[in-house]
């Protein structure tokens, strides 16, 4: 816990740089106002005030943003359309749903991969080139072809995040599952292990490290992708940033962006805690 | 009228033919792989390519699928051909001034502030966890807000787009300072190199296969952010806008063909950015073969 004063420091100068940025941005409206009413110019303390909480600033203040964010949690019936929670829980369902699918679809990938060297030598450069591919560009077409086909808004998001997370999956997977030493192999070999067996106790279990590296990378590549995708969708926190977009709700823009980083936090936190457990039990805590 | 049993769809001789073009196709591969030619590294992932697209032209064809969801390949292609004018100002649009003046600004930005971060230990320990926090976070979110700041033409998608960038880039390099090992700074201090001199004959040089690492990973994300941040408004060129504007036209092969291009400019630019890594650090093991 050496670097707490540190870490502070650098956030305490992020708010004053914040602040001191909303008073730059905003007083040209307070200046404005001043101007129409046929007042005297104010004066830059008073301008400052009056920065602090305005209905639409360019740049919400800090406390602006808290204040809306703790509104639009707490201060909702969760039922509502306008709880920030409702929201984030469309967003949370697709992100963990499109997670598991991409989680899933990588893994099979990998085992295809590490065992099947045409499916190596085909499968594994267009992965690869799939990800130079701006999915996202695709996200509003593949709106359209999911809802002719019947699919919810939520099977949407939730192939958008796949295609984000699998990519990041496939590549771990790929080195854990090759990552057993020569000896190892040879030593399961002189057992006369069957293929089931080495790859159930040696390679998948020494896989685990780095699958939960990806595991921690793709959730957050899931995310965005239900962000994305839900900006051709009526509810979440994309669609919320889009509506907030739409009508200059700046306040409301910024709660949503806070939410969705806090999220991101809480999954990532979430899938390290599960990493350490699952390392300690299978005995490779480091 | 007698429901058709769920399994009537294997009967359908078009399944027949297709999967068997695919098992083809596969056979040849797996017999392809089995050569140690320098050319079959080339020719298997081709021959999967063209398999895929020709088995997505063949059963959209066969089964009749409905252009509007699925266009065929040939429409696309087609499509592509008579646009040419379009998808090249939505590119320059785009890519060009969007993507590729932000890709710029943010990655010296972030080099350079790395640099700046590097001989400030206080600094090191502060945004460095803020730092990986933030490039873990979703920030295309932020597009909305850039949009508003600068407008709808391509400033607020340079601007995203250096956001984006900037965080990847920021951490790799700063990993990238500390790899020269102390054996080697050692070396410089007994040739009595100023800090500069160390910098950028020992540092920089020894940073630079991880801040390639970055500038790959920004690539790719530089086109994601010029693209997303047209969907929160735009002028009536760029891709981002024409993909929303023929989604709502139903013409599905504009789109792709949009897509396709985007695919061809990101892999273009992420190989010429391979391509320097290569000639730039040409002396690391990863490149050696």
């Amino acid at each position: 816990m050496k670097s707490i004063v540190p870490i502070l420091s650098v956030l305490l100068t992020i708010i004053a740089v914040w602040y001191a940025a909303a008073v730059w941005m905003n007083a040209p409206w307070v200046y404005d106002q001043a101007a129409r009413a046929e007042q005297t110019v104010p004066r830059p303390w008073q301008v400052a005030q009056a920065t602090m909480n305005q209905d639409r600033p360019v740049l919400p203040t800090p406390h602006q943003v808290i204040s809306e964010l703790l509104r639009s949690t707490f201060g909702l019936p969760v039922s509502s359309k306008k709880s920030l929670v409702y929201h984030a829980w469309v967003t949370i369902s697709g992100t963990l749903l499109g997670f598991v699918m991409g989680t899933t679809l990588g893994v099979l990938l990998a085992v295809g991969i590490v065992y099947s060297r045409s499916m190596e030598m085909s499968v594994l450069p267009w992965a690869i080139a799939s990800q130079m591919v701006p999915i996202i560009a695709l996200a509003p077409m593949l709106a359209v072809v999911m809802h002719a086909v019947g699919a919810t808004p939520l099977m949407t998001k939730a192939v958008i995040s796949a295609y984000l997370s699998f990519f990041p999956v496939v590549v771990g997977m790929v080195k854990g599952l090759r990552s057993p030493e020569v000896m190892q192999l040879d030593l399961l070999q002189t057992y006369a292990a069957p293929g089931g067996a080495v790859f159930w106790k040696l390679r998948l279990p020494s896989s685990m490290p780095y699958f939960f590296a990806s595991v921690k990378v793709g959730i957050a590549a899931s995310l965005v992708g239900a962000i994305v995708a839900e900006l051709n969708q009526q509810a979440g926190l994309g669609a919320r940033l889009l509506q907030g977009s739409y009508y200059g709700q700046t306040t409301q823009i910024w709660a949503a962006l806070f939410l969705s980083a806090i999220l991101a936090a809480v999954l990532v936190m979430l899938a390290g805690r599960i990493e350490r457990r699952v390392l300690a039990r299978m005995g490779m805590a480091r | 009228m007698i429901a058709n049993p769920w399994y009537l769809f294997l009967l359908d001789p078009r399944l027949w033919c297709l999967l068997a073009f695919w098992a083809g196709a596969w056979l040849l591969n797996s017999e392809l792989s089995k050569g140690r030619a320098a050319w079959v590294r080339y020719a298997v992932p081709l021959v999967f390519g063209v398999t895929v697209v020709v088995l997505w032209q063949a059963g959209v064809t066969a089964y009749g699928v409905n252009k509007i969801i699925l266009p065929p390949p040939s429409d696309v292609i087609a499509r592509m051909s008579t646009s040419v004018p379009t998808l090249w100002a939505d590119l320059v649009q785009t890519f060009f001034k969007g993507a590729l003046s932000g890709y710029a600004i943010g990655c010296s930005a972030a080099v350079l502030v790395a640099i700046a971060i590097d001989r400030s230990p206080f600094l090191q320990a502060g945004l460095l966890p803020v730092g990986n926090f933030v490039a873990a976070l979703p920030i295309v979110g932020i597009a909305p807000i850039l949009v508003m700041w600068f407008g709808f033409d391509w400033q607020s998608k340079a601007a995203v787009v250096v956001v984006m960038v900037f965080f990847p880039v920021l951490v790799n390099t700063i990993a990238g300072l500390a790899a020269s090992d102390a054996m080697q700074r050692d070396l410089m201090a007994t040739y009595s190199a100023s800090y500069w001199q160390t910098l950028f004959k020992l540092r920089l040089p020894a940073a630079m296969p991880f801040i390639f690492n970055g500038l790959k990973i920004a690539t790719t994300l530089a086109l994601i952010g010029a693209i997303v941040a047209e969907f929160f408004g735009s002028p009536i060129v760029g891709m981002g806008f024409r993909i929303v504007a023929e989604v709502g036209r139903s013409s599905p092969d504009m789109v792709w063909a949009e897509i396709a291009v985007a695919a061809l400019a990101g892999s273009a630019f992420y190989g010429l950015v391979a391509l320097i890594e290569k000639r730039v650090t040409f002396w690391h093991p990863s490149q050696r073969n």
